[in-house]
């Protein structure tokens, strides 16, 4: 049984820093006992997309970044006894493992033993309609005919079981964020699936650690108020955990970013609803007991997570062809650019009006009123002041492509239809997924796992 | 003692994270001698005003007192979510600052400006 486990962050999010991994790998090498890397590269939608790439090609359907995620780590990683568990198997774990595989090959390694962890996929399991009964919070899934993708939300025991049976590497499809370190701890400390004190804090561990950067300095600074240095080469973290449950969360020496409470903190709360009841497969995670504590320079000690019987349902998501959304742009600048604007955008009105009356579309005016947006109508009121460098967007979404394609070539013509200045339209048409949140009954849920590849 | 006005952005972090349409917003004080004067008035009540432009359904804020913190729960704030939002920001992430935009009153007493780790570097 380990006395300590070591689990690195490699990435966050499907479009992370390819090249973070690396001082993660370095840096668990150089320290003793059980160590992983994990990669959590799997957003609400990424699945659906994935699903929509196996269709096109059998072969696919796993994160396109994968070869740049775990190529650069792999060597290291297989040498040093380092395993590395990742969801980056999407809609295609066994192609993603096949492609791993290639890769070992190509680097002259070893053939590396993977576990493949799958059974998230509930499209042969519930029919739309059925899944449209376990939807909540909306109707997104009303009167939907084909689905696109239906995952559950897995738990970290086919993780562990890959693991006790020698994986170098595992690779899973969806499964809880969280799980990706609750999975190697269940392996290496032996916890037992009703420990809910100690599952607790293993879920604890792998929400600090998902999101990557996110604990270490990413999406926090804010000069003067909050700095942080070196963000150019932020160091990914790394959780130090006891058999108790305890940890401490650090990163590689000689990165920047910084670890203390108030990184720590914001991370803890982060995607969290009701802190006494997070939902996990494994477990419900309560934080209101939590404790973070500054012990050194970058490290913090973080102890107090509790635990409740895990839910008898899981989550799942569930996504249906959405149609496109189309946007397009257009600048005007410099003396009276403002009402220049303002006539633009109102003579749009009045074309789709007329055009396509159905459509609903959104206009912002980038530069005085777009990302908080334009649901409190600041952009009918006056301006505040002409900012004489106004990009107005146009945005919409239709199952009818050929509506929201109006919209766009409307803005085209403005060019020499509009107001004077007219300048620099950008055109974009984009296939949308729309997801729905599903609770299922556990039955449905039936992980399994395949080793392939080198033996253990 | 006598109070004075502080934007909230002065004295607390905030952090914003989104799942479908719900949206939560993480607030943090940097300085803990902060947290009832912030508890007082930054209220559900007073954060659901702040965002009534976006008609959030139900706005719940729980509090995290052994950590100085409190987080708002803001349920159909985010035009549907990522997936269906017309808006360029549906995952709400630049809503936090919507937050830490609200005027709150604090003892007048010299603030922590900045938020570097307590231990010695």
């Amino acid at each position: 049984m380990a006395s300590k486990v070591f689990i690195g962050a490699g990435a966050g999010f499907a479009c992370d820093r390819t090249d973070a991994a690396g001082p993660v790998a370095d840096t668990l090498a150089s320290l003793p006992g059980a160590r992983f890397l994990i990669f959590e590269t799997l957003a609400e939608r990424t699945l659906a997309q994935s699903q929509l790439d196996r269709r096109r090609d059998a072969a696919r359907g796993y994160n396109p970044a994968l070869e740049r995620f775990v190529g650069p780590v792999l060597a290291r990683c297989l040498r040093d006894g380092i395993k590395i568990i990742g969801n980056f198997g999407a809609a295609n774990p066994s192609a993603a493992a096949a492609r791993i595989q290639a890769m070992a090959h190509a680097q002259g390694l070893r053939a590396p033993r993977i576990g493949v962890v799958d059974g998230d996929d509930l499209t042969a399991l519930l029919s739309p309609a059925e899944l449209a009964a376990r939807e909540t919070g909306g109707a997104v899934l009303r009167n939907a005919t084909e689905i696109i993708a239906a995952n559950l939300y897995l738990g970290a025991e086919p993780i562990a079981q890959a693991l006790d049976q020698g994986a170098d590497i595992v690779v899973t499809g969806r499964v809880a964020d969280s799980a990706l370190a609750l999975g190697p701890l269940i392996h290496a400390f032996g916890w037992k699936l009703d420990d809910w004190g100690r599952l607790a804090a293993g879920t604890l561990a792998g929400h600090l650690l998902e999101c990557g950067s996110q604990i270490t300095g990413g999406y926090f600074a804010d000069p003067p108020f909050k700095t942080v240095s070196g963000m150019a080469d932020l160091g990914y973290p790394i959780a130090e955990i006891d058999p108790d449950g305890g940890m401490v969360i650090t990163k590689p020496a000689a990165t920047g970013g910084r670890v203390d409470r108030f990184t720590v903190i914001e991370q803890l709360l982060y995607e969290i609803h009701d802190p006494s009841a997070y939902l996990a497969p494994d477990v419900v995670l309560d934080i209101t007991d939590v404790t973070v504590e500054e012990v050194a320079p970058d490290r913090v000690r973080v102890t107090g997570a509790r635990g409740k019987p895990a839910p008898e349902t899981l989550k799942a998501t569930v996504c249906v062809d959405g149609g496109v959304l189309g946007e397009a742009e257009i600048s005007y600048a410099g003396p009276n650019a403002a009402a220049r604007a303002r006539l633009a955008a109102q003579t749009i009105g009045e074309r789709m009006n007329r055009r396509a009356p159905g459509l609903v579309f959104r206009v912002d005016a980038v530069g005085v009123v777009s990302v908080l947006g334009d649901a409190g109508g600041a952009l009918a009121r006056p301006w505040a002041s002409d900012p004489g460098d106004v990009r107005l967007r146009f945005a919409a979404q239709s199952k009818i492509a050929a509506e929201v394609e109006l919209l766009l070539d409307e803005v085209e013509a403005l060019y020499c239809a509009g107001p004077a200045g007219g300048a620099g339209v950008r055109k974009r048409l984009t296939p949308r997924l729309a997801s729905a949140s599903c609770l299922i009954e556990r039955k449905y849920a039936l992980p399994r796992v395949t080793l392939t590849g080198g033996s253990p | 003692m006598t109070a004075r006005t502080v934007r909230l952005y002065e004295i607390a972090n905030a952090r914003s994270g989104d799942k479908g349409n719900r949206l939560n917003i993480a607030l943090v004080c940097r300085d803990p001698a902060h947290y009832s004067a912030v508890a007082r008035h930054v209220t559900a009540e007073r954060v659901a005003a702040v965002f009534a432009g976006r008609k959030p359904s139900r706005v719940v804020r729980y509090d995290l007192p052994k950590l100085a913190a409190f987080n708002f729960v803001l349920d159909d704030v985010l035009e549907g979510g990522v997936n269906a939002s017309l808006g360029l920001d549906g995952h709400g992430k630049s809503l936090s600052y919507l937050l830490l935009d609200i005027p709150v009153q604090i003892a007048s007493q010299p603030t922590v400006a900045t938020c570097d780790s307590h231990v010695n570097r």
